[in-house]
């Protein structure tokens, strides 16, 4: 199956979160934040300059940077269902 | 008799938690910071029954990590100071994301009780919270609430005391389970941490556990300190690694992962969604306010509406506090007799302090602003909007507002830095802000520019203020490499819905953030304008090379003789240039005491320092009093160039004294060293103030000397160079 970056996501595009790759206090933040495995997340939009991106993650908003994105890898929300 | 409670009020960021305390202490409150921190602590009472209530309000968190100074804050509050109980208060229309920091609250074993605030969003929006169910599954008592409308305080005072009276009988301590893997080498971590220390208590020690896998590095410090750690510490290197063996990923992400687990399940059962379309009233708001091409220029015009109200409002009552301190002082004068007192009390502290005081009404206005924009949910769009551009300068998004504020005063933009959450982009911001020009320092380029430029005037102004965003960015660009390296704070900013705010939410928050400015920052600034004022009357005598009383009498004297001979049309003429002339002698007297007191002997004493950047020793009195603040300068120069009278800076002779005095190179060389160093004594009380530290405030002073020193150098040396000079 096709794991890209969540920075990779277009507009409206959805995704299921795979992992957070790095250490420390920025995968800890994400991931108490709802950013953990198995979690559906939308691109909501991007800023007017093209960054940071908006999504929606369980129910909320949240944005961020494309380097911090491309940290988080996801794969297709359509796959899931095939799974399923 | 009357019986006291304390307890802590916790949750997430937007959750309401701040109207939620409002609502339960009517708005009484303290406000002042945590010990050694900058991070604002507040604290109320509440009174129910025969309840006394002590509300202490913990920093708003996602999560009680020990990743960041609040979360440290709000853990070790609960741990250390042991509150009778905590209030977490939960966004009822957000609760899967919220409920991972009740999950955390569950797992340290206080006695708690939730507040689902905001139920009516959540209602609006389609969510049926079984809060009864809920609360039976959480072994909590979930109570509905509505902040804004103060609905349900009187049910969550009720529940906060019958938990606290050990009566509620939901209340029931839940393990959430981890699953068997991770609980098996949970228990045997507690078992080790329970040995090496018997008198802790099981849930605690379980806590202790959890953290430990969880890589916290308080948690680990503690352990370190105690004795018999290296069995826990072995036991802790082995669990991790077998962890990581058979379930293929580290026990924090595991942790997280099953907690969200938990959180899952429990909602599936309490938690149904009546309406399918989940785009509501908020994001198409959104849809206008971060618009692609709408974004900027509506943002735009917000701050501008903002910069108006501030400065341009602000103006009319900083008009009245100016008039009024003047009539004081005028007043205080009348009562006292001519004396070292007098000019203590009038010309060092009302003036001093009133000339700080005049700055409350834009502070107050500005305040009012930010909480708006906090309020309403527009800053995190705003931070949202401008990231990409303060990102590349080093600075977060929300740093906008400061700079931005910067161009008005320095002190109201240095407090808003309380809009950053992280301490680096806090320090940042503040060092580079007071490279934003000021409005104070605005007379002294028109003076300067204006007497030595004509019609280039505005042109050379404009390239000032351009000079000073430029160094801003080089200076942030410089710290940001230098001084702040290390890992950046995650940008992750959550969008919350948008929300009407109440005028009284707003009012208040306005208020907690003002009335530190008064009460913190009065006695530094006294202090300031004591010492200048000292510094600019000692010594009380000075040996002066003329006699300027007796001149003053012979003026008296000729005239009393003119004026009786005169007619009575002339002898009004005659006294107005008697009173004239007397005013000559005398600010040539005051110009030889200035020159002659502390301060002008300090000006002189500096001089061979900003002699290579071409200024004179009367430049530099005029830079010392300019310490104090920038609209002093321009009255200094009016008294050491024996001006008379009202010296401003559109006063034609004082333009014509210093286009004498100075070239073109030298009046542009010192207005850039006048953009650089340090704006006024506000500004330094007001860094020393928010970053909490001297250390930081002595940079921020220092640095900007030099810069201011070595700008003024480079422009002034490479101008003779060119043959400008």
């Amino acid at each position: 199956m096709a794991v890209r970056k969540l920075s990779e996501l277009r507009n409206r595009e959805r995704g299921i979160i795979v992992r957070i790759t790095g250490t420390g206090r920025f995968r800890q933040r994400l991931m108490e934040m709802g950013f953990v495995p198995g979690a559906e997340i939308i691109v909501e939009k991007y800023a007017p300059l093209k960054d940071p991106i908006e999504y929606v993650l369980k129910g909320y908003h949240v944005s961020l940077r494309h380097e911090e994105a491309e940290r988080v890898l996801v794969r297709g929300a359509e796959e899931e269902e095939k799974e399923d | 008799m009357a019986k006291t409670l304390t307890i802590a009020l916790a949750g997430n960021p937007n959750s309401g938690k701040t109207t939620i305390f409002n609502n339960l202490t009517g708005g009484h409150q303290k406000v002042g910071n945590w010990p050694g921190v900058t991070v604002e602590k507040k604290e109320g009472t509440a009174t129910h029954n025969d309840y006394t209530i002590r509300v202490v309000d913990l920093p708003g968190t996602y999560s009680l990590t020990a990743y960041s100074q609040e979360e440290i804050i709000a853990r070790n509050h609960i741990i250390n100071e042991k509150p009778d109980l905590v209030v977490d208060v939960i966004d009822a229309s957000n609760l899967e994301r919220n409920l991972y920091l009740a999950s955390q609250l569950i797992d340290l074993g206080v006695k708690l009780v939730f507040a689902l605030n905001m139920i009516d969003v959540a209602q609006a929006r389609g969510q049926i919270i079984e809060h009864e169910q809920l609360s039976l599954l959480m072994g909590v008592p979930c109570i509905p609430t509505v902040g804004s409308k103060n609905e349900g305080t009187r049910e969550l005072l009720e529940a906060i005391i019958r938990v606290a009276e050990d009566r509620e009988s939901i209340t029931r301590h839940i393990h959430i389970d981890y699953g068997r893997e991770l609980e098996g080498e949970i228990a045997t971590l507690q078992g080790s941490i329970r040995a090496a220390q018997p008198s802790m208590d099981e849930h605690h020690a379980r806590w202790m556990g959890i953290k430990l896998l969880e890589n916290d590095e308080e948690v680990n410090k503690a352990i370190e300190k105690k004795p018999r750690t290296k069995v826990v510490l072995n036991q802790l290197k082995h669990s991790t690694e077998h962890l990581q063996k058979i379930l293929g990923d580290d026990p924090e992400t595991l942790i997280a992962d099953r907690r969200y687990g938990f959180i899952h399940g429990a909602l599936t059962e309490t938690l149904r969604h009546t309406r399918k379309d989940r785009r509501y009233f908020s994001d198409r708001v959104d849809t206008v306010l971060t618009n692609r091409l709408l974004g900027f220029p509506i943002f735009i015009f917000f701050i501008w509406a903002m910069f108006q109200l501030t400065f341009n409002l602000g103006s009319y009552p900083m008009a009245w506090i100016d008039a009024g301190v003047g009539l004081l002082a005028q007043f205080v004068g009348g009562l006292m007799g001519e004396g070292l007192l007098k000019g203590l009390i009038v010309d060092g502290i009302i003036s001093g302090v009133g000339g700080v005081a005049v700055f409350l009404p834009n502070i107050f206005i500005l305040f009012f602003c930010i909480a708006l924009f906090e309020d309403t949910g527009y800053m995190a769009r705003a931070a949202f909007i401008m990231d990409k551009i303060m990102h590349t300068l080093g600075l977060h998004g929300k740093s906008f507002i400061p700079m931005i504020m910067g161009f008005g005063c320095n002190v109201p933009a240095i407090m808003a830095t309380r809009v950053l959450e992280s301490r680096r982009d806090r320090i940042l911001t503040m060092l580079i802000n007071p490279l934003i020009s000021c409005s104070g320092r605005l007379p002294i380029y028109v003076l300067i520019a204006g007497a030595l430029f004509g019609a280039r005037a505005g042109n050379v102004i404009f390239s000032i203020y351009l000079i000073g965003i430029a160094m801003a960015i080089l200076m942030g660009q410089i710290f940001k490499r230098t001084l702040f390296r290390g890992e950046i704070a995650p940008f992750v900013l959550e969008l919350p819905p948008y929300r009407m705010p109440t005028l009284r939410g707003t009012l208040i928050h306005m208020w907690e953030r003002g009335s530190i400015f008064i009460k913190k920052m009065g006695g530094v600034i006294l202090v300031g304008s004591i010492v200048v004022w000292a510094l600019s009357s000692f010594p009380q005598t000075v040996d002066y090379s003329r006699d300027y009383e007796a001149q003053k009498g012979r003026i008296h004297e000729e005239y009393a003789v003119v004026i009786q001979g005169a007619e009575q049309e002339q002898a009004a003429t005659l006294a107005e240039e008697k009173d004239r002339k007397i005013a000559e002698v005398e600010t040539l007297r005051k110009r030889e005491f200035q020159e002659k007191s502390l301060l002008g002997r300090l000006g002189k004493g500096i001089a061979p320092v900003l002699r290579p950047l071409g200024f004179d020793w009367r430049a530099g009195v005029a830079l010392l009093t300019g310490f104090v603040a920038k609209e002093i300068v321009v009255s200094t120069f009016g008294v050491l160039y024996q001006v008379g009278g009202e010296a401003g800076e559109e006063s034609e002779s004082l333009r014509a004294a210093i286009s004498k005095n100075m070239t073109p190179l030298v009046g542009y060389a010192f207005m850039i060293f006048v953009l650089a160093y340090t704006p006024c004594v506000a500004t330094v009380a007001v860094i020393r103030r928010e970053s909490g530290s001297w250390g930081w405030t002595g940079f921020a002073v220092g640095y900007g000397i030099a810069l201011a020193w070595i700008l003024a150098f480079l422009i002034y040396q490479g101008g003779m160079l060119l043959g400008l000079g």
